[in-house]
């Protein structure tokens, strides 16, 4: 059985910044992550970062994953088992994990949830044909195998992640036919859809996917324009040859651990699902279970780092670390999570965060 | 409308373009940015504190365009790639725009690049006049295009490889 003050469950940003966080206050801490690789989404990031400095704005996200990642090594508090998968978590709080090919116990005095978030599929004829990608994985082929992961690309979901992987898999030389929309707005950043744009790929809001096609793999799609209730107009079908398609729908929080943990759950659309209710500090509602990133809600990457810190805080502060000094660093990290969500952009983001309020968590 | 598209209209540029008087003035720099998202490094990028966001990191950037002189810095840092440089007094006939580029092969000094507007559609071929690197760490490249005056506030882009 392995003993430790802060478990911390996931590399990603979230994870790797309330380790740091946690540490700094002088708690022990241990990160179990899944891939041989620390940085979660980090690194394939390799789009410079919006935000604040704070939030190492102007940085690429490979780059903040290199950092943070280096920062974590060099910490004598903080233990990095990488190649460990998380397999449970039980009521008397142990959580098992496969390391090195054994199985392990762990039994940590507080519990960081940084698990992140699925990629949501979507239902077309033909969409089990090979050739269809979570955008995710086009990035992991393209930004950490090197790999060139098609030669024409439909993109389907203009929010940032169709927006950015579209723009760098034009960097990686490959020609996309269009990024297509469901609804009527463009739903990521409008400088990445600008930067798309002029660089010559279309991108048409109030478009769905009909079916793809092909003999043994994608050999094209049928798109259409839909009218103001998502049904396709008669007509205005267009046939699209590639040989990727590359679905960028929406992420779903990966939640099995908060579920098994019995903390208490909520359908929260504007969060993208299910997600803990969780107090001004991340707590959810079992005690010493806290949250961070997207597994509480789907939200950029900033987000995620500044919530990581702020559990990593407050997980810390609660087995008597930083009397003095986390309340200010806490009541920071607060502000700058608020700062993030105040423009229009956060406004989804706010309103979700409201109804798990209402439901007894945040205030 | 550039929510549907990402192609600003004449009026969202509107909203950003420096006076006549001072696009006559010399090079000037143009953030078309024009959605309040929560980002600020062209406020700390610029060395004359000449771009600001009065209220919070969710403010468009407000260019004090009498107080820039276009020196270009903002360009390689704004992560949206969404700053430009315009020089209209560059010569004659031509005006300077400053483009920042993230793609490979980067054009060389002399060699013509085919400009892109902000649809993406080929507006002809340029002489590239400047290549700046963004450094090991930025990466971003600034490439000074001559583009015909009257081309200045249409092209925004180049195509990538095929330089001549």
């Amino acid at each position: 059985m392995k003993q430790i003050e802060i478990l911390v469950v996931g590399g990603g940003p979230a994870g790797l910044c309330a380790a740091l966080a946690a540490s700094s206050l002088g708690a022990k801490v241990l990160i179990c992550e899944r891939d041989d690789h620390p940085g979660g989404q980090l690194v394939k990031q390799t789009h410079k970062f919006f935000g604040s400095e704070k939030q190492y704005a102007g940085d690429r996200g490979f780059q903040i994953g290199e950092m943070l990642l280096e920062k974590v090594k060099a910490d004598e508090n903080i233990e990095l088992w990488i190649d460990t998968t998380v397999l449970g978590i039980y009521e008397d709080g142990i959580v098992t994990c496969e390391h090195d090919g054994e199985h392990v116990k762990i039994k940590p005095e507080r519990t960081i949830i940084a698990t992140g978030a699925a990629e949501k599929f979507l239902p077309f004829p033909g969409n089990d044909l090979p050739g269809i990608y979570g955008a995710g994985a086009v990035q992991t082929l393209m930004n950490v195998s090197g790999v060139k992961p098609a030669e024409r690309v439909l993109m389907v979901g203009a929010g940032n992640i169709g927006l950015i992987v579209s723009y760098q898999l034009k960097q990686a030389g490959v020609d996309i036919a269009a990024i297509i929309e469901g609804a009527p707005k463009i739903g990521g950043y409008l400088v990445h859809a600008s930067k798309d744009v002029r660089s010559g790929i279309p991108v048409l809001t109030s478009h769905t996917i009909l079916e793809a096609y092909g003999k043994d793999r994608v050999e094209g799609a049928i798109i259409a324009k839909i009218d103001d209730k998502w049904q396709p107009i008669p007509g205005t079908e267009q046939d699209i040859k590639c040989d990727v398609i590359c679905l960028a729908v929406g992420l779903s929080p990966l939640t099995e651990l908060c579920w098994q943990a019995g903390c208490e759950m909520a359908f929260i659309r504007e969060l993208s699902g299910h997600v803990p209710i969780v107090d001004d500090y991340l707590e959810t509602t079992v005690p010493g279970i806290y949250v961070a990133g997207d597994v509480s809600g789907i939200e950029e990457a900033s987000s995620a780092m500044v919530e990581g810190r702020l559990a990593g805080l407050s997980a810390a502060a609660s087995l008597g670390y930083g009397k003095e000094e986390a309340p200010e660093l806490q009541k920071a990290a607060m502000a700058e999570l608020d700062e993030l969500r105040a423009g229009p952009m956060g406004e989804r983001i706010r309103m979700g965060l409201e109804k798990v309020a209402a439901k007894g968590g945040a205030k | 409308m550039l929510i549907n598209d990402g192609i600003p209209t004449k009026e969202d540029l509107a909203k950003v373009m420096p006076s006549p008087e001072r696009l006559a003035a010399g090079p000037v720099s143009i953030a078309e940015c024009f959605q309040n998202i929560p980002c600020n490094p062209c406020v700390k990028a610029c060395p004359r504190n000449a771009i600001t966001m009065p209220n919070s990191i969710n403010d468009t950037p407000q260019v004090d365009h009498e107080n820039c002189n276009g020196c270009g810095v903002c360009v390689g840092k704004c992560p949206g790639l969404a700053i430009f440089v315009v020089d209209m007094t560059y010569s004659e006939e031509f005006a300077l725009v400053k483009i920042p580029f993230e793609y490979v092969p980067v054009p060389e000094v002399g060699q013509m690049a085919c400009g892109l507007n902000r649809s993406g559609e080929e507006m002809g071929w340029f002489e590239v006049e400047k290549v700046i690197s963004g450094g090991k760490k930025n990466k971003t490249y600034t490439i000074s295009l001559k583009v015909p005056k009257d081309l200045a506030m249409e092209v925004r882009n180049i195509k990538v490889g095929g330089y001549k």
